[in-house]
Parts: C-alpha cells; structure tokens; sequence
C-alpha cells in the first residue's frame, strides 16, 4: 500500500480524496455508499450567513458529458447549520469543511467567525466562484481586487485551514492565485462551474430559470486540468484540483499536473460510490507502478 | 438503506411501440424491500447523449422482482426499451417518499376505506404497485387511467385483478371521451383518499377535484432531477416549507403541501 496523506496547510488528509461542495450533500445522504475514511474530506454544501431559498426550477440541464445547474446556493443559514446539522456530521470519520459563502467580505468573514466556533470543522473552503447569484459568488472571485478583498476579511476572522474556490470564468487564473496566497490563503481548489446556457429550440427559450448556469462534469475536465497547471506553477501554496474527474485516472492526471489533492463533484450524481473508488483505485494505480508515496507523482507532468 | 445493485433483465414486454415493460431480478439474492411511490435511478448504458442516470418509478416489486415501465420518449429511455433478458442494469434504489399506506389491514369490511387512484400515461406505472399493497391490505381500489388513446392506457387487465378499472381517452378509442376528470364515476363514487400520478396539468386537474371535495390527495412529481437522493436540490418543488427536493421528500406529496 502506497502513502496517501497528504497536507493542504496545517490539515491531514488521509487521502488526496475529497468529495466537491454542492455535489455530496452533508455526507450523510451517502453514507450506504462511501467508507468515509477512504475520503480526505468532504465539502458541505454552500453555506451562507442567513439562509437563501436557491433560484426557481428549472435549475438543472443535461449536457453533452456533463450538466448545467443554477441551484444558488439554497441552504438553511449557518446558525442552523451549527445547531442542527453539524451535531450529525462532526464525528464522521474524515475531515468535514464546510464552503462559505457571501455578498461582501463583512459577511463571508462573519458567516467563517461562527464556523471557527465548530470544533469539528478543521477547515473552510471560500467559495468565490459561484455563478449562479447576483450579489457576491463570482464578482469577487474574477477580478483579483475582489478576490484578495475577502480573502483578507475571513483570514482576520478565521483561524484554522483556509481553502479558496477559483471560478475558471477569468483571463488569468495564475494572477487571481497569487492575489488569495498573498492575502494568507492555506490553499486554492479549482475549478467551480463554467458559465454556460442551454436552448429547448422546441420552446424556444433558454432552460434554465435564471437563464444561465454553471457547468460541470467530464466535458470541463481538459479545461480544469490546464488551469490547475497553470495555477501550481503560480504559487507556492497547495493546489486542489476539480472539474470532471470520474475515476483514479482522471484523478492522477490532476496531481500529475500539480494539485495536492483532488475534489470530486459531479460523478457523485452517476455513481455514488466514486469517491471511494476513486481513493482505492488510485492506490491500486500507484502500486502497480511502484511508487510509494502519491506526492512522487504530484506536478511530475512535463 | 439505498442499494447500487447490477440487476439482471429477465423478461421485455414491448406492450406498446412507446412503452416497454422491463423485469428486473438480482440473481440469488432478494432485492431489497420497496414502497409504492418509490422509484429507481437506472444508468443508461451506450447512450452518448444521455449524462445523468433516468428516475423510473416502480411498477411493480416482489423479492424477486422489480418491474419497471419505461416510456420512451428521449435517447435515453429509446436505448433502455432496447435492453435483452440477460442484459444488466445498475440501479440505484429505492429512493424518495412513497404513497402514505394505512398503518394496518382492514380488520373488517367496514374499516376499509376507498381509494381512487388517478393515472395518465406512463403515471399509472406507479399505480399498480400502490393498488396491490392497498388491496393486500384490505382496502376498496377504483382506477381511473388515462391516454391519449387506447393504445396509451396499459395493463388493463392487471389492473382489473386489483380493483375496479374506469378509462378515459382523448380521442374515445376507449372507455369515455375526455380527460380522467370528466369521468363518470367521479359523480357518482364516494372517495376517502385519491392517489394520483402523470403529466403535471392533469394532476393539478385531479388536485382541485379533490380539494373542491375535501378529499386528502396525494401526488407523485417528476420533476428534472440529477442525484436522487437530496444532495444537489436540483429537483425542488416549491412548497409552503420552502424548496423541497422531489427525489428525497417526494416524490409523492399531500397536495396541501404544495403551492398548486
């Protein structure tokens, strides 16, 4: 058996495995499936300082290899959150981080303040990125002003491992990197959805309730995997790769192009079971290539 | 507990060019206990353009048995009505909220209550499985099912071995001319609970029947979903508690939930 953990900042993880925000629930709703402790964590859902009810339906679209949602960020708040919710998860066997979200920096660093108060929680990841509401989400995560504005609000109140999500609907995602590592970022994961649309040309009107939504599954992957070589090579901190990955090999591909540990989103939908499978069968891929310690595989990409 | 199971394709019925009856088995073993309202989320295999798994409600479920009904309409569900006997199908099941069954059999005639079940299209596939537990369970069952025309209205006749079976089709090739709410048994029958499944105009037509009456009225929504199993809420329904994801709280709701 091959060493798995790996470090993003002062965090373990007991495999570069952990299941993308938005796309496992609050792990519970896996738990017939998934032996957390293969998992380096999981990411809950986006959270927000008060609760939001999320855009209309429809908020999904099936694409070619992939899919379309504008889900917003519907969550119950997080002092519901911390009072109902975290009591269920805080003692499940791998790292639970929750993603933060919000409209201005005040309220991104005061929705972490109350998370920072959860023993159980070891980490958060900032969700900058998302392209599904009006206010915050994406507009601080594509300029890199607006990025390092939050980042610096939540690294004052906020204490333990701080992840940013990059949003891949920018020029220069090296340039927004190097803006959250300067602000004291643990990490980066990237990438959340591309902002796409799709027409029903019977009806003659776009799908979605809102009109646009975030793309994911394997048709970003090549995109994902070339912006997480570009951001690796960008800073110095650790790099969290996601965007269409299905299987250990998709897996190795993002740590061959430099990221530390991977998230996986999507795939969660068509078979529940693959993150698990995704943890043992990068194992499996190492062994069978004698290589001991997965961080002999990670940026070797040429 | 939710299973991801490779079931076995033992029987194709091809009851309609649009509709194929698919009986699954997971050989040597039993499959695990399902409600009626339950349904199933199967992978489609060899179908470029199919992503997500297909939400098939549960027609009919025995330990060795889970019959699925499958109308097909898209590239998904044509390539699920080309599967053989011997064929494989992942399933992930049983998932979501079924029909509310009474907590015990009818000890005596008089306690039984009447249901009327309320099916258009491929919504009577659920309806089956409901009226079979109901009867087991000592209950009176009325069927009204709906088509376009007569070759929409399928398993008449295991319909009939469950309860009383009225028809109604756009056209008039069967039973009465009109839509399930303009059949004739709903002036004269007597109802205590409706249960109804199908294209959404027509539940919202049973749904104010049924409340225009006072009779407690259950619906099963099949709204786009991804998961199924409440992890990307992108099936909500918007009801008085908020958005509600139809593959975990529903997909069968009390129309009292619901803001129709």
């Amino acid at each position: 058996m091959a060493n798995l953990s790996v470090h993003i900042g002062p965090l373990r993880l007991a495999t570069p495995v952990m299941t993308a925000s938005g796309t496992f629930g609050y792990g519970l709703e896996y738990a017939d499936f998934v032996d957390f402790r293969l998992l380096g964590g999981i990411i809950v859902k986006g959270t927000t300082l008060h609760p939001r009810q999320g855009n209309p339906y429809p908020r999904m679209a099936e694409t070619p290899q992939g899919m379309l949602n504008c889900v917003g960020l519907q969550n119950p708040g997080v002092d519901h959150f911390a009072s109902q919710t975290y009591p269920l998860i805080k003692d499940l066997p791998t790292n639970v981080i929750v993603n933060v979200s919000g409209n201005s920096p005040d309220d991104y660093a005061e929705c972490a303040r109350r998370i920072d108060a959860l023993e159980g929680i070891p980490a958060i990841e900032l969700n900058i990125s998302c392209p599904n509401v009006k206010e915050g989400g994406m507009a601080f995560g594509t300029t890199c002003q607006g990025a390092a504005s939050v980042v610096r609000a939540v690294r004052r109140a906020y204490g333990k491992t701080l992840i940013v999500k990059l949003s891949p609907n920018v020029t220069d995602i090296a340039g927004i990197a190097r803006a959250v590592e300067a602000e004291g970022a643990d990490a980066v994961s990237l990438i959340n959805t591309l902002m796409g649309t799709s027409i029903d040309i019977e009806r003659r009107r776009r799908r979605l309730s809102i009109g646009t939504g975030g793309l994911s599954g394997p048709c970003i992957k090549p995109v994902a995997v070339r912006m997480v070589w570009q951001a690796a090579r960008a800073v110095q901190i650790p790099v969290i790769g996601l965007g269409g990955i299905s299987s250990a090999e998709d897996a190795i591909e993002f740590l061959m192009a430099g990221a530390t540990a991977v998230q996986i989103g999507t795939a969660n939908f068509l078979n529940p079971a693959v993150s698990g499978e995704v943890a043992r069968g990068i194992d499996a891929w190492l062994n069978a290539h004698g290589v001991a310690d997965v961080h002999d595989i990670i940026g070797v990409a040429e | 507990m939710k299973h991801l199971l490779d079931l076995r394709v033992l029987r194709v019925e091809h009851l309609h060019p649009d509709y194929v009856l698919l009986v699954l088995t997971l050989p040597g073993q039993q499959l695990p206990d399902m409600q009626p309202g339950q349904f199933v989320e199967v992978r489609v295999d060899g179908s470029p353009s199919t992503f997500l798994r297909r939400p098939i409600s549960i027609n009919r479920a025995t330990p060795d048995e889970l019959w699925l009904l499958i109308h097909s309409i898209g590239d998904g569900t044509r390539r699920l009505a080309t599967l053989q006997p011997g064929d494989t199908l992942n399933c992930l099941l049983p998932l979501g909220r079924g029909f509310t069954l009474p907590e015990r059999q009818a000890a005596a005639p008089g306690e039984a209550r009447h249901y009327l079940l309320i099916g258009g299209g491929v919504g009577t596939a659920p309806l089956l499985y409901l009226g079979e537990r109901l009867k087991a369970l000592g209950q009176h069952v009325t069927f009204i099912l709906g088509g376009r025309t007569g070759g929409d209205v399928l398993q008449v006749e295991q319909f009939k071995e469950i309860g009383s079976v009225c028809i109604t089709t756009n056209d008039g090739s069967l039973g009465e001319k009109g839509f399930v709410t303009q059949h004739s048994i709903l002036q004269e029958g007597r109802f205590e609970q409706i249960c109804t499944c199908g294209p959404k105009p027509m539940m919202q037509a049973v749904a104010r029947w049924a409340h225009e009456r006072n009779v407690p009225c259950e619906v099963s929504l099949e709204n786009m979903m991804a998961c199924g199993l409440g992890a990307c809420l992108c099936c909500v329904e918007d009801t008085r508690h908020g958005h509600l994801c139809v593959c975990k709280d529903g997909p069968v709701f009390n129309t009292d939930e619901l803001k129709w």
